[in-house]
Parts: C-alpha cells; sequence; structure tokens
C-alpha cells in the first residue's frame, strides 16, 4: 500500500487545539441521513462497478480459536481467486488473520497482489500491558505481516484517560514502523456517536493509517451511522490538514446490497476520490460469496444456488 | 474549525462511479383522458362545459384534460354536500364515520405506489419525497383523525362539540394530496361534509381520491372534488351556503378571501407563506446542522411554506458552514422526478419558475453573492438549479419575499438575542429551526421566537399528532393534532 506518499509523517494534527472542539454529532439526524443514503436504487452497471470495487475492497477475515494452517491456506485460495469458474473477477485487497497465522497467509500469497493483515495488541479486548500489546505487534510484523489492526485501549477511554490511549496508539505505529497501521475503536462499545467522533480523532491525532470500525467480537459492529460518523471525521482532518485517513467498516456486512450502501455512503460523503482499496476496505468473512452471487445474477439473469460458490 | 493552512495534497481518483437511471415504473398510474368533476359521489362533467389540461412540469407533457368548475358547478358540488350533511352524515354514529375513515386510510396505503407515481407526474417532486414523505403522512392524517372521530366529547370535555355543516376548502400545489388529508380527514371526523378545490396545476391525485372515495363506500355528497382555476375558488369562497372556508395558499389570496368573509358569520383558518429562519449556533453537531439546512430549504423544491429560506448563522462557524453546505450542494441530484436516486425535481409550473428568476435576479442586483454548483438541467419542463446566496442583508428582497423555491438567504448573527431579533424581523411566523446541542438554549429561543412550528436539531419534519400554522401573516388556526378539530365544530357550551 502507497502509504508513504499519502500520509506523510510530518504533518501533526494539533491535538491540544483540536480536542477542545471535537464537535458534536446529532445521533437522529446521522441516522436519518445514512437511512437516506441506503435508499440510493443502484442499478446496472453501477452495480457492476461496485460489486467489483467491493471485491477489491475486501479485507477476507478469519479470527477464530479453531483457526488452522489449513483453513487460513484455503482462505489464501479464495482471496486471490474468489471464483474458480470466472476469472475476470478481482482478487481481494487483504486477508485478515491472527498473528500466528501470518507466516502462513504469507506464503500462501506470496507474489499476488493481495496483503496480510494481523489483528495485534491483545485482540480483540486489548486489556493488557502495553509491553505486551508492542511485542504482539513487533511479532507480527516480523512474521511478515503488511498491515497492523490495532484495537484501542476502550476501558482507558471510557474512564476518560484518552493520553492513554493516544500515548499506545504512538507507540503500537513506532513498533510498526512503515507498515501500514490500521486502529480499531470497537465502536460498539463506546456508547455514542459523540464518543465515535472523539476517538476516531484521537486515533488519527496518534497515527492511524486507517480508522476501522469493530473487531467483529462486539454487536453491534459496523453500521451504516457509525461509518458516516468516522468518514465525516475523516473529512473534517483532511479539510483541516490534508492528511488522507482511510476507512473500514467490519462485522456485521454480510451481503452485496449493504456494501453497495456503505460504497453509496462513502460516495456522498468523500467522493469518488475515496473510493479505492488504499483508502476503503470492507472487514467481512462471509460478504464474498454474496457479492460473487450477485454479480452473477447480474450477468446472467438468473440467481444460482450456494453450491455453486465455494465455502472456505 | 482551526483555519490552518491545510497541506493540500492531491486525492487520487481511482473511480468515477456514477448511479445508473432507476426509473420508478409509471404504468401503474392509468390515466384517464378526462376526468369530470366529483359531486354527489359521481363524476360529472362540468355545466361550465370549459376543461383544462395538466402537465407534467419535468417533460412538459400533456397527461390530461380536467374539468374547470364554474359558478353553478361549484353550487351543485355545496348543494350536494349539504344534502349529504342533512341527509345523515352529521347525525352518523361517531364510530361509523370512523369506519369510513379507517378505510380511506388503508386505500391510501394500498394505493400509494400508484399515488406516489401519480405526485411526481404532476407535481415534479422528487418519487422519494412522495413515497417516503407525501403519500405515508397523508395515510397518517387520516388514520389520526379516524381515532378521533367518537372520542370529540374527551378531547373538548364539557363543551358537547357539534360539527359545523359544508366547508369549502382550497389547497395548494405543493403537496397536493397531503393538503387533501390535511383538509378532509378532520373535517369528516367531526361529521362535517367538504367541498374541496385541488390546485389548478396539480390536480391527479385529489381525482384519483374521488376512487378511492368510491371504494370506501362513502356516502355520496359527503366529499366534493371541483377541480379549476383561480376563478373557482373565487366561486366557492363566495358561495353563500358555506359555514366554514379552509385555505392553504399565497398570503395575497388569503387575504382576499378574509376580506370576502368579514362579517359573513363564516369560519375561517388560513395558512399562508412564510420566510422561516434557521439558526445555527457555533455548538451544533456542524454535519447534521448542514443535512438539516439542505433538508429546510431544498425540500420540494423549496416549494414548502414552512422552509428554512432564510439560514441565520453565529458568524464564528460561518465560514466552515458555508464551505460544507457548498460541498454539500454539489452531491444534490437534480432531474428527472420519477428516478429513484433524484434529490431535488422540477418547480411546479412555468409562473413559479418564473417568479424564482424574478427574485433571484433582484438578489444578484442588489449585491449578494450567488452560489450554483455545476448541475446539467434537462432542456425541457421547468428547472431550477439549487441556490445559496450569501452576503444576504436583512434588508434585500430575497431576505425578506417568500421566494418558494430551492433558493437559501445566508445571513449572520452574533448572540442569541440578536439572532431572535432578526428571526423575528419578518411579516411571516410559520416555522422556524434551533441549532445547538444546548438545550437550555432551545427553550430560550423557543420562548422567544415567535412562529407556528419551532423544530429543535431538525427541519421539515410533520406529525398529523402535531398541530400547525402560524403567527402574522402566515395565518391562523391550526391543522393536525388535537386543535386541529376545533376549526371545525361548533361549541353547543
Amino acid at each position: 500500500m502507497p502509504q508513504a506518499a499519502l500520509l506523510p509523517r510530518d504533518v501533526d494534527l494539533p491535538l491540544d487545539l483540536r480536542l477542545p472542539r471535537v464537535g458534536a454529532v446529532d445521533a437522529v439526524a446521522l441516522e436519518a441521513r445514512a437511512g437516506e443514503l441506503a435508499k440510493r436504487s443502484i442499478k446496472k452497471a453501477s452495480k457492476l462497478a461496485a460489486l467489483d470495487l467491493a471485491i477489491r475492497m475486501m479485507d477476507l477475515t478469519t479470527l477464530e480459536g479453531a483457526d488452522t494452517p489449513g483453513k487460513v491456506a484455503a482462505l489464501c485460495a479464495k482471496a486471490m481467486r474468489p471464483d474458480p469458474a470466472d476469472a475476470s473477477i478481482p482478487a481481494v485487497a487483504a486477508v485478515c488473520v491472527y498473528p500466528n497465522l501470518v507466516a502462513v497467509a504469507k506464503k500462501r500469497l506470496a507474489g499476488s497482489s493481495v496483503k496480510v493483515a494481523s489483528v495485534a495488541t491483545a485482540f480483540p479486548s486489548g486489556q493488557s500491558p502495553l509491553a505486551v500489546k508492542l511485542a504482539d505487534v513487533r511479532e507480527a510484523v516480523a512474521l511478515g505481516a503488511d498491515e497492523i489492526d490495532m484495537v484501542i485501549d476502550r476501558g482507558a477511554f471510557l474512564s476518560g484517560r484518552y493520553a492513554k490511549v493516544v500515548d499506545e496508539i504512538v507507540r503500537v505505529k513506532e513498533a510498526c514502523g512503515s507498515t501500514h497501521l490500521k486502529v480499531i475503536l470497537e465502536t460498539g462499545e463506546l456508547g455514542t456517536y459523540d464518543n465515535v467522533r472523539r476517538a476516531s480523532l484521537l486515533a488519527i491525532a496518534a497515527g492511524a493509517d486507517f480508522i476501522k470500525t469493530s473487531t467483529g467480537k462486539v454487536s453491534p459492529a459496523a453500521t451504516l451511522p457509525v461509518t458516516l460518523c468516522m468518514l465525516e471525521v475523516i473529512r473534517d482532518v483532511h479539510d483541516e490538514t490534508g492528511r488522507i485517513i482511510g476507512m473500514k467498516p467490519a462485522g456485521g456486512i454480510r451481503t452485496a446490497k449493504q456494501a453497495i450502501q456503505y460504497l453509496c455512503v462513502l460516495k456522498e460523503t468523500l467522493g469518488t476520490a475515496w473510493m479505492t482499496p488504499d483508502l476503503f476496505r470492507f472487514g467481512a468473512s462471509s460478504l464474498l460469496n454474496d457479492v460473487l452471487m450477485q454479480i452473477r445474477k447480474q450477468r446472467s439473469g438468473a440467481y444460482q444456488s450456494g453450491d455453486y460458490f465455494t465455502i472456505d | 474549525m482551526a483555519a490552518k493552512t491545510p497541506a493540500t495534497r492531491a486525492v487520487p481518483s481511482p473511480l468515477e462511479w456514477e448511479y445508473a437511471p432507476a426509473p420508478e415504473a409509471r404504468e401503474i398510474v392509468r390515466l384517464e383522458e378526462r376526468y369530470g368533476l366529483f359531486i354527489g359521489g359521481e363524476r360529472v362533467a362540468p355545466r361550465s362545459r370549459k376543461w383544462f389540461a395538466t402537465t407534467s412540469p419535468a417533460t412538459e407533457e400533456h397527461l390530461a384534460d380536467v374539468a374547470l368548475a364554474g359558478a353553478r358547478d361549484v353550487d351543485l358540488a355545496v348543494q350536494a354536500g349539504r344534502g349529504a350533511f342533512e341527509d345523515g352524515w352529521s347525525t352518523l354514529r361517531p364510530a361509523e364515520r370512523a369506519k369510513y375513515l379507517f378505510r380511506i386510510a388503508r386505500l391510501i396505503q394500498e394505493r400509494s405506489r400508484e399515488l406516489a407515481v401519480a405526485e411526481a407526474l404532476d407535481g415534479g417532486k422528487p418519487i422519494k419525497e412522495s413515497r417516503d414523505v407525501d403519500i405515508p403522512l397523508a395515510a397518517a392524517h387520516f388514520f389520526y383523525y379516524a381515532g378521533w372521530a367518537d372520542k370529540l366529547e374527551y378531547a373538548f370535555p364539557n363543551r358537547k362539540p357539534r360539527p359545523l355543516g359544508v366547508a369549502g376548502q382550497i389547497i395548494p400545489w405543493n403537496f397536493p394530496l397531503l393538503m387533501l388529508a390535511w383538509k378532509i380527514a378532520p373535517a369528516l371526523a367531526c361529521g362535517n361534509t367538504v367541498v374541496l378545490k385541488p390546485a389548478e396545476s396539480t390536480p391527479l391525485t385529489a381525482l384519483i381520491f374521488t376512487d378511492i372515495c368510491r371504494q370506501a363506500a362513502l356516502p355520496p355528497g359527503v366529499v366534493n372534488i371541483i377541480t379549476g382555476d383561480g376563478s373557482t375558488g373565487a366561486h366557492l369562497v363566495k358561495h353563500p351556503d358555506l359555514d366554514k372556508v379552509a385555505f392553504t395558499g399565497s398570503t395575497e389570496v388569503g387575504k382576499a378571501i378574509r376580506r370576502e368573509l368579514a362579517g359573513t358569520g363564516v369560519k375561517l383558518t388560513l395558512e399562508l407563506g412564510g420566510k422561516a429562519a434557521n439558526i445555527v449556533f457555533d455548538d451544533c453537531a456542524l454535519d447534521q446542522a448542514v443535512e438539516g439546512i439542505v433538508n429546510g430549504i431544498y425540500f420540494n423544491q423549496g416549494h414548502v411554506c414552512c422552509a428554512g429560506s432564510r439560514l441565520l448563522v453565529q458568524e464564528s462557524i460561518y465560514e466552515p458552514l458555508v464551505a460544507k453546505l457548498k460541498r454539500r450542494l454539489r452531491t444534490i441530484r437534480v432531474g428527472d422526478p420519477l428516478d429513484k436516486n433524484t434529490d431535488l425535481g422540477a418547480i411546479n409550473s412555468r409562473m413559479q419558475l418564473d417568479r424564482i428568476r424574478e427574485l433571484v435576479a433582484s438578489g444578484e442586483e442588489e449585491g449578494a453573492e450567488m452560489y450554483q454548483p455545476p448541475c446539467v438541467l434537462p432542456e425541457k419542463g421547468y428547472w431550477f438549479a439549487p441556490t445559496v446566496f450569501t452576503n444576504v442583508a436583512q434588508s434585500s428582497r430575497i431576505a425578506q419575499e417568500e421566494i418558494f423555491g430551492p433558493v437559501l438567504s445566508v445571513l449572520t448573527f452574533r448572540t442569541p438575542a440578536e439572532a431572535v431579533e432578526k428571526a423575528n424581523n419578518t411579516p411571516y411566523g410559520l416555522s422556524a429551526g434551533v441549532w445547538t446541542e444546548k438545550g437550555s438554549r432551545i427553550l430560550w429561543m423557543a420562548e422567544r421566537l415567535r412562529a407556528g412550528v419551532i423544530w429543535a436539531n431538525t427541519f421539515n419534519r410533520f406529525d398529523p399528532t402535531s398541530p400547525f400554522g402560524g403567527y402574522k401573516e402566515s395565518g391562523f388556526g391550526r391543522e393536525g393534532g388535537l386543535h386541529g378539530l376545533e376549526p371545525y365544530l361548533r361549541f353547543d357550551r
């Protein structure tokens, strides 16, 4: 990912100036706007383009205690060639795994465009000492991860210890070196959109390349309004500083229809400039097959049963 | 927001993703060539022998011919209303009246797609608005007043409410079926009969409604619908056998009606123009305020009497707010009203378009700065791009007169007191909006703003349970809610 060009390290948000003016979010109006955008009717060529893009933006994910090298190998095959029957289907952006499986994924994906993302920092709770979290990150990077998905310390955030939250992200960013950093806010635990906005700004100020909604382990995970709220923060940061931050909604996005709704929100909030895998990702495990099914429906005019799409 | 010089960097532009056309099928509306008047439960040809065309403002396509009711037709309609009133409707068991209203409400729901398409076709409003706002709200009004029909004694304890008689009702073209519902539902619930005149440019949904009355087996003469122009309305208002007149429309016509009815004892409610202030404080939720501003003035092409047409912005957030607003304007999709992704449809009529153009030209002459996003307007039909004027003086015409189009005038203020002063400094008083995260300030403002409806952190929200109406030149009387029953009742004590 060409992050060096996009995200210069020398531009800093003036955090001390910024924090007193975090700004507010009106929940009713935010949800109403997301609801309006969800009703966009996307047809024909624009639907196909959206579905193709959704695949290229996908972080195909498996984060289970039961993950094995075999499971991850299968996922990697799917990531590189999502539809064995159709070579025109692009590869996904990345696979997302636990650190222990980074090496397997790296080997399987060698030579392809698909990146390896690893969760780290005592994922999913983040409730470990900083030294453990940093070691977690360093190990994942050493094993070859291209991208690190860290979690923020929600315990610190919700008790008002924002400096600790920022500090940790700064340290993790250092540990990442040139590895791309996504910061998971776990919005389902933050309780309000005001908190989501505040946490987004903290993460960006501390050096996040991407901000990400959820671990997928907490319900609700990604929602359309919460994504809109975070995209508005990204827009404000770009307006004020020129910094370009990416966005990753993760968890709960299971259908092609949902994915298209997210793309509509993205287009009408940040514009088509953000419609690239470099700046927008879907974290999902079961979305891909529905997208493949819809593409085939769109092309052939008929739905095919689930048996025509591989389960990996 | 901080005025830090942005380190501008080109954002990569990988994909120009455009929405493909997504038109709603119009076949669901089966238009007849000619629509007569609906009098005494029958479709009849006009005695005037006059007809006029109704067209689609988006394409100038001829849709149907509609009867133009003359004095004799109006008289027949009022007679039919009187007959039905005396012949059982006014003395019908209230729960029976409610049944008819519930039936109508359900039929509107059942035929909602057809009505939504007809509304978009005839009036030029986007299908997403007619589908999601106009038609569901119209059904909700009938449901709501159906519920009151047998509870009037409880609505007005110890006052013995009685129906008035025949109501003459004249409605505007901006929300044709919804305004019909606002008028007919409370009138019928209270035991009155009605003669309703839809607007000249948007008669279609009212004509479809006559079929709904038939389906609901509503007794003949309870609802009479006479189409026509201003002369028809004048005949109706002057008719000596009316007990009640309800008018929604321009302040100018409202004044004429009031002069006409002075001293006659006919009850009157007027819902007239507005020039609402939408007041944005610096502690508001900025992005959501921008949405509210857009909804306030560009909803229904700004053809809304309570539109937030004067934006009052606290000076400290003027620049970021206007920048955000202009950017948001660039995402507004102007075009085919039947396309499900259209945000801004066609201007309702040539006449209205001319008026908007005239006022916008005056704004430019008076030195205000105009912004319109780049957008390609269709060649045929009546269109106007979403427009924002900044640098507007309180004294300029675009800050004083109702434009009734997608045109916003932006002014600034420094303190809450100044905001109140500027907001109230208008002959109108229909609505106002307040945007702040501070609850106490909302209440402080609401106490001082002279407007019938005050929205806090939202705009253009309607609900049948909530009364609506104006101060000063915006009219008097309330529609909706418990208050909306009173104009259709007399009280024995």
